[in-house]
């Protein structure tokens, strides 16, 4: 029996070297579409500037509060910023080159400062924002009020606007006949005190002039990755997905293979043989599980030597993981072929499948993205295993107990794919 | 020998085969001949081992052929209606596989390939990837492919459809071998020209079931005619007395058809010098005289009361 098996896998793997469509869709494309995703998703996490929002600011005001404003925003890391007019800034956001539009409307800086402390009418900031990028306006939102306050703040506490309202408070509330004595005295006391720090202050010389409401804290950011030193390399996670994806391309490949057979009167040949369906079916399996596992290993090779994407966990699970995954692949392609009576009509059937349990795997865009209950529902598909195995393995750098629940999930898959496809599978040729 | 009898396949509502039985002797070729959807595949297809028959049996040297792993399919050499080969392999490539698929590997397996090809004329091309093939190429070697591992008998399921007339005559050559080796082979064919050329015993099938199962001289004597005598009168009927013509001597039937006088008679070698002097006898002259035999086509006809070119 292992002529023929031998002979039956041998011959797969030929009409897979010869095929150059089949090697174009494993090897150039998956390589060309991850590497361009691993560049859009930052990367190997080396390029200056990658990844910051893009923010215009109009400074109508021209005030020492809002000069201070744009300052603070300008030293945001987070944040590109840079100078525009109202129509230009507009227009921007409209085209989508710049997410966020901060407008520094004129006399800002006076009303914000009266409003400090005063009941009066809070002046506004007008901030335009791309829809499509909603995460990032409330990202600058923040960032935004933080330096807002501080400006405020300062020039209120320490600088010559703070100073002037001071004293005109003082005197307004010396002259004021509706403020009840007992309320009276501590107000005047309050104000005395702040505008004595302040001629102090003067007196000490600049340096002393910075002061101001700040964040109570710092933060302290580190990305978790596998070590330190070792950096999120956007590459390992295109790859994984596009491994992912035309992987069960191929998978497709083997089903639609396998009815193209029965309609070339090959199966007729391969039947009129004295041999085992086992045989005819596992041999089959076996050649895909051959090629998607070296699919797999050559793409991630590829990544290895051009973008540094390295098996930072466990080797041993990375191969692991691989194996399941071509082995489900293997049952997923013997499915393919009881779907459908001819290639034409099971292969846009089984793309369309296809890409969508990719969609829901992640291997386009981060699962955060997708709603909870959507979320949930990735769990009940193998690209999510898949991927979340080779992530775990690759740049997360996770031992080889990470890899344990993909791999026993994909090899659950596996079973149920390859159980229904010998339940369903037309074994007789047609006559 | 290969024994089949009452086979019985139907699909649904339909009886695609119905009771199909014949037997196949050693260095005989066995015509299968039918219209299209006639139920030939579908017996094919049962006696190689494809389709489960819903009742009946195949035997091959009195065993019955039965699950897929039957040593007796060994016996049993299949050449399918479709050129059933990887266009994208070598065609050695595709006869290593399909030598393996019955565990010739090895020098057995480079032996039975060069003795294949050597059969069917393309030892010389053996390297060459079947989509550079001609039509005619890929029906020879899709013989070649079923006889690696020198099977008793050969099934040949319309090997000849689509193929230029000198590849079909190689092809009948090679047959012609295999039936001088002893080989028992089963034709199935569509064209009662074929079944003549080739066939010994030749087994009518319409409607899923045998209609005729003779010799070809036996299928003959089935008709009231055999031979046939075309006469072209100059004048078409013109006064011929065709009752007195039916009273000759020899003479079966006398019709006229376009202006010519078909006449079917018992011996062309006796009756047609009589014939023609009646016919000068009595004013009417003629301008071409042609013999005719009966053919499959008539035996069809008369069995069926269709013609197998229409149905």
């Amino acid at each position: 029996m292992m002529i023929p098996f031998r002979a039956l896998v041998r011959k797969d793997l030929l009409l897979f070297l010869v095929d150059r469509r089949a090697l174009l869709t494993s090897f150039a494309i998956p390589i060309a579409i991850g590497s361009f995703f691993g560049y859009v998703l930052g990367g190997a996490g080396d390029r200056p500037g990658q990844g910051k929002i893009s923010v215009l600011t109009v400074d109508q005001d021209r005030s020492v509060i809002s000069n201070d404003i744009v300052k603070r925003l300008t030293a945001e890391k987070p944040l590109d910023v840079k100078p525009s007019t109202p129509d230009a800034a507009r227009a921007a956001v409209r085209k989508g080159s710049a997410y966020v539009a901060v407008l520094i409307p004129p006399n800002f800086g006076q009303n914000a400062a009266r409003a400090f402390f005063g009941p009066e009418q809070k002046p506004e900031i007008g901030v335009l924002f791309d829809p499509s990028h909603s995460a990032e306006r409330s990202m600058v939102s923040g960032i935004l009020a933080g330096d807002v306050m501080q400006a405020v703040s300062k020039e209120m506490f320490t600088g010559p606007t703070g100073r002037e309202m001071v004293k005109d408070s003082l005197a307004q509330v010396e002259q004021s006949p509706f403020l009840p004595k007992q309320d009276k005295q501590p107000l005047e006391d309050l104000l005395r005190s702040v505008d004595r720090w302040n001629q102090q202050a003067d007196r000490k010389g600049s340096g002393e002039t910075s002061r101001g409401l700040s964040m109570p804290y710092t933060t302290r950011e580190e990305a978790v990755t596998a070590r330190q030193n070792i950096k999120y390399n956007g590459y390992a996670h295109a790859f994984a997905g596009m491994v992912v994806q035309f992987v069960l391309f191929l998978g497709i490949d083997v089903g639609i293979g396998l009815l193209q057979q029965r309609q070339r009167g090959l199966w007729k040949r391969f039947r009129a043989a004295p041999l085992s369906r086992g045989v005819l079916l596992g041999s089959r399996a076996i050649s895909a599980a051959i090629l998607a596992f070296v699919v797999v290993q050559v793409n991630f090779l590829f990544a290895r030597l051009v973008f540094g994407v390295r098996v930072e966990g466990s080797m041993l699970g990375f191969l692991g993981v691989s194996a399941a995954f071509a082995l489900m692949t293997a049952g997923f392609g013997m499915l393919i072929a009881t779907i459908g009576k001819t290639p034409e009509a099971t292969r846009g059937l089984s793309i369309f499948a296809t890409l969508l349990v990719v969609m829901l795997g992640g291997a386009w865009i981060p699962m955060f993205l997708f709603p909870q209950w959507l979320q949930k529902v990735t769990w009940v598909t193998p690209t999510r295993w898949a991927m979340d195995g080779l992530e775990a393995m690759t740049w997360r750098g996770l031992g080889l107990e990470a890899a344990l629940g993909p791999i026993a999930v994909l090899l659950a898959f596996t079973a149920v794919f390859g159980a229904l496809a010998v339940a369903r599978f037309r074994w007789e040729a047609e006559g | 020998m290969l024994e089949v009898d009452a086979l019985k396949k139907s699909y649904g509502n339909l009886v695609a085969v119905n009771g199909v039985s014949f037997q196949a002797g050693a260095g005989e070729i066995v015509g299968l001949l039918g219209p299209n959807g006639a139920g030939k595949t579908t017996t094919v297809s049962m006696i190689a081992g494809l389709l489960r028959p819903d009742s009946g049996s195949v035997r091959i040297e009195g065993r019955p052929l039965s699950g897929d792993t039957d040593p007796n399919k060994r016996r049993i050499g299949l050449v399918p209606q479709d050129v059933a080969l990887f266009d994208e392999l070598t065609a050695q490539a595709n006869l290593e596989l399909f030598a393996a698929l019955y565990d010739l590997d090895g020098t057995a397996a480079k032996r039975a390939m060069r003795e294949a090809l050597d059969l069917v004329g393309l030892a010389d091309r053996a390297q060459e990837r079947v989509r550079n093939y001609s039509g005619g190429m890929k029906r020879r070697l899709n013989l070649a492919a079923a006889l690696l591992h020198d099977p008793q008998i050969l099934l040949l399921d319309e090997p000849t459809v689509g193929v230029d007339p000198q590849s079909r005559n190689a092809i009948f050559d090679n047959l012609e071998v295999l039936k001088q080796r002893g080989k028992t082979l089963v034709y199935t064919t569509h064209y009662m020209e074929e079944a003549e050329r080739l066939c010994d015993r030749v087994v009518i099938i319409d409607h899923g079931q045998v209609v005729a199962n003779d010799t070809l001289q036996g299928l003959y004597r089935l008709l009231p005619v055999t031979n046939l005598l075309a006469v072209e009168l100059e004048r078409g009927q013109d006064g011929l007395r065709l009752d007195e013509l039916q009273a000759l001597p020899g003479v079966r039937s006398a019709k006229i058809e376009a202006g010519t006088l078909r006449v079917g008679v018992q011996d062309l070698a006796t009756e047609t010098p009589r014939l023609l002097q009646w016919l000068v006898e009595r004013g009417h002259l003629y301008r071409h005289v042609v013999s005719e035999r009966a053919d499959l086509e008539t035996v069809f006809l008369t069995l069926t009361g269709r013609s197998l070119r229409d149905s």
